[in-house]
């Protein structure tokens, strides 16, 4: 009988699975149930409840096609006269009804054998409209279901009876967890097959919450079904009375649509500016929080501020009756709006709007878990470009730190320079310009990009470990970084590499002045231009005029900070060593160099008090600890390590040598 | 109000994607066929934009038209200030094509694909705003947002490109576009209940007349009305979710043949 074609739908009626999985392990094992489900029929809904995206998952075989189909069939969806048809081709071919040929039907129309992509099929409960989301497909399996899943409110994860937790169980549990989906229940299937153990169910749902649990997931639904029979799927199954929770059509019924995000932080993504006639419109989304007129507003990157004027509507006078969005002066996450501001600042497509309250991280590196779906591996090094909400800006993985095994989900430290299709890698990321972002765990929209290559999404990342700093305390000159003739451009293309900033920050007597000069030694005989700036050659001349209270070490790591920038611009690795021992103080030198689009690499210094004590080369300590030095750090003062350094050297640990030679492998590639 | 409905989430992500195609093409121009979805996208734009449809409306005119829809034409270019650029294919019908004599897959294909071919080749538009939804044909279920054709209109519907998190493939080469399809998620439901809460012009045929009324438009001659009393949206809505026939079973050239749907589709139909 696996011979025969069924006319009606092709060969696909045969196979099992709609991808690739050979035709004839299921046609024998079954026979048909077609038993009358009037009870199950649901009446259309009507009201205007929004829809329920679902997205169906589970491994090869498990009876996903069969559920769907099964779904269709009991809550009425399927097109008029579908079912027999279907069954009725079935019979000419004197081959067994399967509801998963219901699916296939469907899909035949629109591609004669495989199912190739994301699919979308509407039904229908008492209480709503729901899309199912299908993505097949094995090798695309990853770019289908995240082009599906991305956006899906809830998910229902298939797992079979007989065969429990699989490989696919796990590995799409886990790209569910990465795509930010958190409601979910799992339907254990072909209980037919397992004689309707309730032992065999708890026996899954144990292993597999287990499994859950490792990913931050968790759901209390777990509903033992026969898609096949129609056992707890729209009808309660009375061979499995033990079952105390829902059937998957009530489990859907409690779901919820995603709600917008109104409780976190303000983020309007500007889209675009538009003079279409006298007002200046500033068009985007709100991605979270909420906005009212009145509001004042930080655009970043620039960190300029001004007040909300207006929020635009297009709404003729005879429809503002009947549309809800003519009224009032607040929008809310998920609007798409324009708004005019009272002050004139210069605004863009890419900047994001927050309170100042609750601003963004403004950065040029962060940390992220990236997915990867281009047939060419992600390389370190390569230009790519970075999409955020709606900026655009060129940056370079400088690190991969760990691969993450897509079958085993084992994450592994890895020394390898790229990353493979379907893999997953945790990352480091440099961008050639600021970015604006959040972490993807406080605030989904603005903690996930995608890298761009030659035009094509090639991954999706999920930002992590960011650090939020107090934009207040980092004052703004809102001054435009005014470029010379030449660019920066051509004066690394005639340098041989681009300009930057290598900013060490430790205590005194870690090694900061000694590793300066013999990074400065290491870079000059490669033919490069570097520069140290130290308190010899500082504090002498430019800053003679300050000394050591709080304010004017403040004023002293801030010009160094502008020098370091207009070195650096000029096409120098400028190399500074000082103490810095102020967060908020580096993190404005950081902000300088970036306005001045100059690469900023912090690397911490790192020794234990006690060892540069006992160095002490200055004898500082010793005064300090006999109280004729005030105010030094480590002592009588504080030293705030680095939060996220982008290179870290223990010179308790490492020669100097090594240092260098650590800080060069990560430097230099940041120099091309 | 702190709360959005169904339609407000439809509109919001509408509005989204037209200011995104506005931004990434150069040059785009939307097709328009003075259907409802067509005109749902006049006032999406409208409100896009901020009261104006920033780009050309092109009317590929098979010279079958209903004349009630040319006076809508006039009315509503008028009405919202539109760009408007008719497009025939002169050539063909020269030769004689026409419903007359030729099966409506060819007629289709010469006087509407042909034609915005003829219109793409002259005006050299990057990117085609569209209104197809899934809901539609099942061809159309698997289409995405940003939907590139090569030059020859073919869409590689085996290998397309990924999309999520509000970010598309928006890159087109010489000769390519991208068809910007910001109403895939609406369902025919939705857009009626939007026309009605926003009170959107439509053409009258819409509404039943004597028993009969059009659920979906097209040519005069392969285009036939369904039996219905419906002749306000309320009636219209109540009688599409009792329905389960399909919305483009009145339209004959998607069942002259065995996927002709798609074929027309593979060779570049909206």
């Amino acid at each position: 009988m696996s011979a025969t074609r069924c006319r009606s739908y092709g060969q696909r009626g045969f196979s099992s699975c709609r991808c690739c999985v050979p035709t004839d392990q299921k046609m024998s094992k079954r026979q048909s149930s077609t038993k009358d489900r009037t009870s199950a029929i649901q009446h259309p809904a009507s009201s205007g409840e929004a829809t329920l995206r679902v997205v169906f998952v589970g491994h090869v075989d498990h009876g996903k096609s069969t559920l769907i189909g099964r779904i269709l069939s009991d809550t009425n969806s399927l097109p008029e006269g579908k079912l027999e048809q279907v069954q009725r081709a079935c019979a000419a071919e004197n081959m067994e009804f399967e509801f998963a040929f219901l699916l296939d039907a469907l899909l035949e129309e629109q591609e004669q054998n495989i199912t190739i992509d994301t699919t979308q099929i509407p039904f229908k409960t008492a209480k709503r409209n729901y899309m199912i989301i299908d993505a097949p497909g094995h090798k695309e399996f990853l770019k289908n279901m995240i082009t599906g899943a991305s956006n899906a409110d809830a998910a229902v994860l298939v797992i079979a009876a007989n065969e429990g937790v699989q490989e696919q169980s796990k590995r799409h549990a886990y790209l569910l967890s990465l795509l930010g989906v958190r409601q979910f229940c799992v339907v254990v299937n072909k209980m037919d097959l397992a004689d309707y153990s309730e032992a065999r169910f708890l026996e899954i749902e144990k292993k597999y919450r287990e499994f859950l649990k490792t990913l931050n997931l968790e759901t209390n639904v777990f509903i033992p079904a026969s898609a096949r029979f129609g056992e707890n799927i729209t009808v309660r199954s009375t061979k499995m009375q033990w079952h105390r929770g829902p059937t998957l059509a009530e489990a859907l019924d409690a779901m919820t649509p995603l709600a917008p995000p109104i409780d976190l932080p303000l983020r309007l993504c500007v889209q675009d500016v538009y003079k279409f006639d006298d007002r200046r419109i500033i068009a985007g989304r709100i991605e979270t929080g909420t906005l009212q007129v009145g509001d004042e507003l930080v655009f970043s990157p620039a960190n300029k501020t001004s007040i909300v004027q207006s929020i635009e509507h297009w709404q003729p006078a005879s429809t503002a009756a009947t549309s809800p969005r003519g009224n009032g002066g607040m929008a809310i996450a998920g609007d798409s709006i324009g708004i005019t501001l009272q002050e004139q600042i210069f605004v863009e497509r890419g900047y994001v709007a927050s309170h100042s309250k609750d601003t963004p991280i403004e950065t040029n590196r962060f940390h992220a878990d990236l997915f990867w779906i281009a047939r060419q591996p992600a390389r370190l090094s390569h230009l790519y470009t970075a999409r955020l909400a709606t900026q655009e800006v060129k940056c370079q993985i400088v690190s991969l730190d760990e691969v993450m095994d897509s079958s085993s989900l084992e994450r592994n430290p890895t020394k390898a320079d790229q990353l493979a299709r379907n893999e997953v890698g945790r990352l480091t990321i440099q961008t050639r310009a600021p970015i604006v972002l959040d972490n993807h765990d406080r605030l989904p929209p603005l903690g996930r990009f995608v890298l761009v290559d030659d035009g094509m999404i090639c991954g999706g990342g999920i930002i992590h470990g960011g650090v939020y700093t107090d934009r207040s305390a980092i004052k703004s000159k809102n001054i435009f970084w005014s470029e010379g003739k030449i660019t920066a451009q051509a004066r690394a293309t005639q340098h041989g590499h681009r300009g930057a900033v290598v900013w060490l920050t430790g205590l005194s007597g870690s090694g900061k002045s000694t590793i300066a000069q013999a990074l400065e030694r290491e870079l000059f005989i490669r033919a490069m231009h570097p520069y140290v700036l130290d308190g010899d050659n500082v504090r002498h001349g430019l800053n003679s005029n300050l000394g050591f209270a709080p304010e004017d070490r403040v004023e002293n790591i801030r010009r160094v900070s502008e020098v370091a920038k207009l070195m650096a611009d000029a096409g120098n690795v400028v190399i500074t060593a000082f103490i810095s021992p102020y967060r908020a103080d580096r993190q404005r030198a950081r902000a300088i160099a970036m306005e001045g689009n100059a690469e900023f690499i912090e690397v911490f210094v790192d020794a234990p008090l006690e060892v540069c004590e006992e160095r002490d080369p200055k004898n500082l300590y010793k005064k300090a600890r006999a109280g004729q030095i005030r105010e030094f750090t480590g002592i009588d003062a504080p030293y705030e390590s680095p939060v996220d350094p982008e290179i870290v050297v223990q010179t308790n640990q490492q020669s100097v040598e090594e240092s260098v030679a650590s800080i060069l492998e990560r430097l230099l590639p940041r120099l091309k | 109000m702190m709360t959005r409905t169904h339609l407000d989430r439809l509109e919001n992500q509408s509005v989204f994607i037209f200011r995104e195609a506005y931004h990434a093409f150069k040059n785009i121009a939307m097709p328009w066929s003075m259907g409802k979805d067509s005109n749902v996208l006049i006032w999406l734009a409208s409100k896009a934009f901020f009261g104006r449809v920033p780009f050309p409306v092109l009317h590929i005119d098979t010279t079958y038209e209903f004349p009630e829809m040319l006076e809508f034409r006039e009315w509503a270019t008028a009405h919202y200030k539109l760009n408007l650029i008719v497009k025939i294919n002169e050539e063909a019908r020269a030769r004689g094509v026409g419903y007359e004599t030729h099966d409506p897959v060819t007629v289709t294909h010469e006087l509407k694909t042909v034609a915005l071919q003829q219109a793409m080749a002259q005006y050299k538009w990057d990117a085609l705003i569209t209104g197809i939804r899934r809901d539609e044909d099942p061809t159309r279920a698997k289409e995405r947002y940003f939907s590139k054709r090569n030059a020859q209109f073919e869409w590689d519907y085996k290998d397309q490109p990924p999309e999520f998190w509000g970010q598309f493939a928006t890159t087109a080469a010489d000769g390519e576009h991208v068809r910007v399809q910001l109403l895939l998620d609406w369902t025919e439901v939705d857009i009626w209940r939007y026309i009605q809460r926003e009170n959107i012009p439509i053409p009258k045929m819409y509404f039943a007349k004597n028993g009969q009324r059009y659920r979906s438009l097209g040519c005069s001659p392969i285009t036939k009305p369904i039996a219905s009393n419906a002749d306000t949206i309320d009636a219209i809505i109540a009688e599409l979710e009792t329905t389960r026939t399909s919305e483009r079973a009145g339209r004959a050239q998607d069942h002259h043949e065995r996927n002709a749907m798609q074929k027309l589709r593979a060779k570049g139909f909206l």
